[in-house]
């Protein structure tokens, strides 16, 4: 396909890929924010989702393409740009662009990694099994997500992971916001600086959002 | 004024190369940067050896011929000037001044600071023209332009075709140069009537070449001698896109 061939089109299926896992990401935190709610509201919102199996695994099916796409031409695009550029300078500068910017591939691979263990923690629930959703009903005899997230954050280690994550996160969207939105033409002299700051600012308002959940478990604000 | 120069020395394509010391002394603060470099070739000349290599060709900004990483910045250290418009006056006496050539791998270095930049023009023929009839000269206003596409097309069309964008990329690519000349033809209705081919032979001719994409650092821009903007770029995105549709 031509758009897969040509370093343009690539470029456009990163920030269509980028953009709809960003839309997810969204989605995740406004669901999640139900764990203010208490067990009950945390509860019914899990159990609500799984009420539509089919939708759900449409969902997974987009965000798995969505997510093969982004890796793979992810360092596709890094390994042939390094190859465009095998000299260094001696003297090194930059006037213009970012340590976020410069290391998309790096703050992207830990994404990914952390990807698999988020899903192999809360979604298979193999690393912590004693602490799973399903081996706990709650008192309506729904699996007990709310129990599942406190005991997790009441753990250091577990805290300490996600929140890390979250700022690496943060790192990979202060540059890719206003990236995605160059990438499909969609900034001109007024739209621009809009795009650099409104991105900076939605990539600072989800780390703070998500990191927001394993601070204030870990310190005992919501109990 | 009195200099410590740092210039990358380089025989020939292909062979090793490395930073070799000199010193320039009683340098004029009225100098360019390459009439700096003149005085230190003359020294050389007059010890009997080699002078240092460097493209120049106008000396007033306009060729964009003049090509050098001037303490790791393309250009040198003044926004939107040229290395033949730099002047000394911009450095203090006892200063180390750090001179590499452009670096990406579809600039492969010939000698010293000189490297090939032919790569640009072969995107340039690939695409960067319109086909016209030849005959009568046409009408002045025959085609009519409103004002704001003239001005946008006539910005894009200030490029000189340096290479600084690319030697400034940390993925060197060549996405500013391409970006401003489909941008300066895809602006006015001459060029509008090819604008779906010329982005995609351009951008092809571009990664054929050996260039990186573009990953929106914008360094480009910061080095511009014209101050080419990389909103040009988000045009070449948008002309790529149409052309798919
Ligand atoms: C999972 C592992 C991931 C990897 C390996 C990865 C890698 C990358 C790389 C290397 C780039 C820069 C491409 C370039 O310009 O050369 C990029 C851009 C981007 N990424 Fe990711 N990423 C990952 C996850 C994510 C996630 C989870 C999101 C959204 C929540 C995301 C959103 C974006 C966006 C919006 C862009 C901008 C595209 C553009 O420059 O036009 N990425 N990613
Ligand atoms: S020598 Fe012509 S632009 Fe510098």
């Amino acid at each position: 396909m031509y758009l897969l061939r040509s370093q343009v089109g690539r470029k456009i299926v990163m920030a269509v890929s980028g953009f709809s896992m960003l839309a997810f990401v969204v989605v995740h935190l406004l669901g999640n924010t139900s764990m203010y709610g208490g067990p009950g509201s945390m509860n019914a919102y899990a159990s609500a989702l799984h009420r539509f199996p089919l939708l759900i695994w449409l969902f997974r099916l987009i965000l798995m393409v969505m997510f093969y796409l982004h890796v793979f031409y992810g360092i596709a695009l890094k390994l042939e740009n390094r190859d465009a550029k095998p000299e260094p300078y001696v003297v090194e500068k930059y006037k213009q662009s970012t340590f976020a910017g410069r290391n998309m591939i790096w703050t992207g691979l830990l994404i990914g990694a952390f990807v698999v263990y988020h899903l192999l923690h809360f979604t298979f629930q193999v690393t912590n099994p004693q602490i799973s959703a399903g081996s706990h009903p709650d008192a309506m005899g729904r699996p007990d997500v709310f129990m599942m997230v406190m005991l997790s954050f009441r753990k250091l280690a577990i805290s300490a992971v996600y929140i890390s994550a979250m700022i690496v996160l943060g790192l990979h969207l202060s540059h890719s916001i206003q990236s995605g939105f160059q990438t499909v033409g969609l900034n001109n002299d007024r739209s621009f600086p809009i795009a650099i700051k409104g991105g900076m600012v939605v990539a600072i308002l989800i780390t703070l959002g998500f990191a927001a959940f394993p601070i204030v478990i870990f310190t005992g604000i919501l109990r | 004024m009195d200099l410590t120069l740092y210039v990358w020395r380089q025989s020939g394509p292909d062979k090793p190369g490395r930073l070799e010391e000199y010193k320039a002394n009683g340098i004029s603060p009225d100098m360019s940067f390459l009439e700096m470099l003149d005085v230190v070739n003359q020294d050389l000349i007059r010890a009997g050896e080699e002078p240092i290599a460097f493209d120049h060709d106008c000396r007033e900004g306009i060729c964009g011929t003049c090509s050098q990483v001037i303490n790791g910045i393309p250009h040198g250290p003044v926004e939107k000037t040229t290395v033949c418009q730099l002047h000394m006056r911009h450095f203090k006496s006892g200063d180390t001044i750090y001179i590499e050539p452009w670096r990406a791998r579809a600039f492969p270095v010939m000698k010293d600071l000189i490297v090939d930049r032919s790569a640009l023009d072969r995107i340039m023929q690939a695409g960067g023209y319109v086909s016209v009839h030849t005959g009568g000269v046409p009408d002045a206003n025959a085609v009519l332009i409103p004002k704001d596409d003239a001005d946008a097309s006539m910005d894009a069309a200030e490029c000189i075709g340096c290479g600084a964008c690319v030697a400034a990329c940390p993925n060197g690519s060549a996405m500013l140069f391409t970006a401003a000349k489909v941008a300066h033809l895809a602006k006015l209705p001459q060029g509008r009537v090819e604008a779906a081919r010329r982005v995609c032979v351009m951008t092809e001719a571009m990664m054929q070449e050996g260039f990186g994409s573009c990953s929106n650092h914008y360094e480009c821009q910061a080095v511009c001698p014209k101050g080419i903007k990389v909103q040009f770029i988000a045009k070449l995105n948008r002309e790529f896109m149409k052309s798919r549709m």
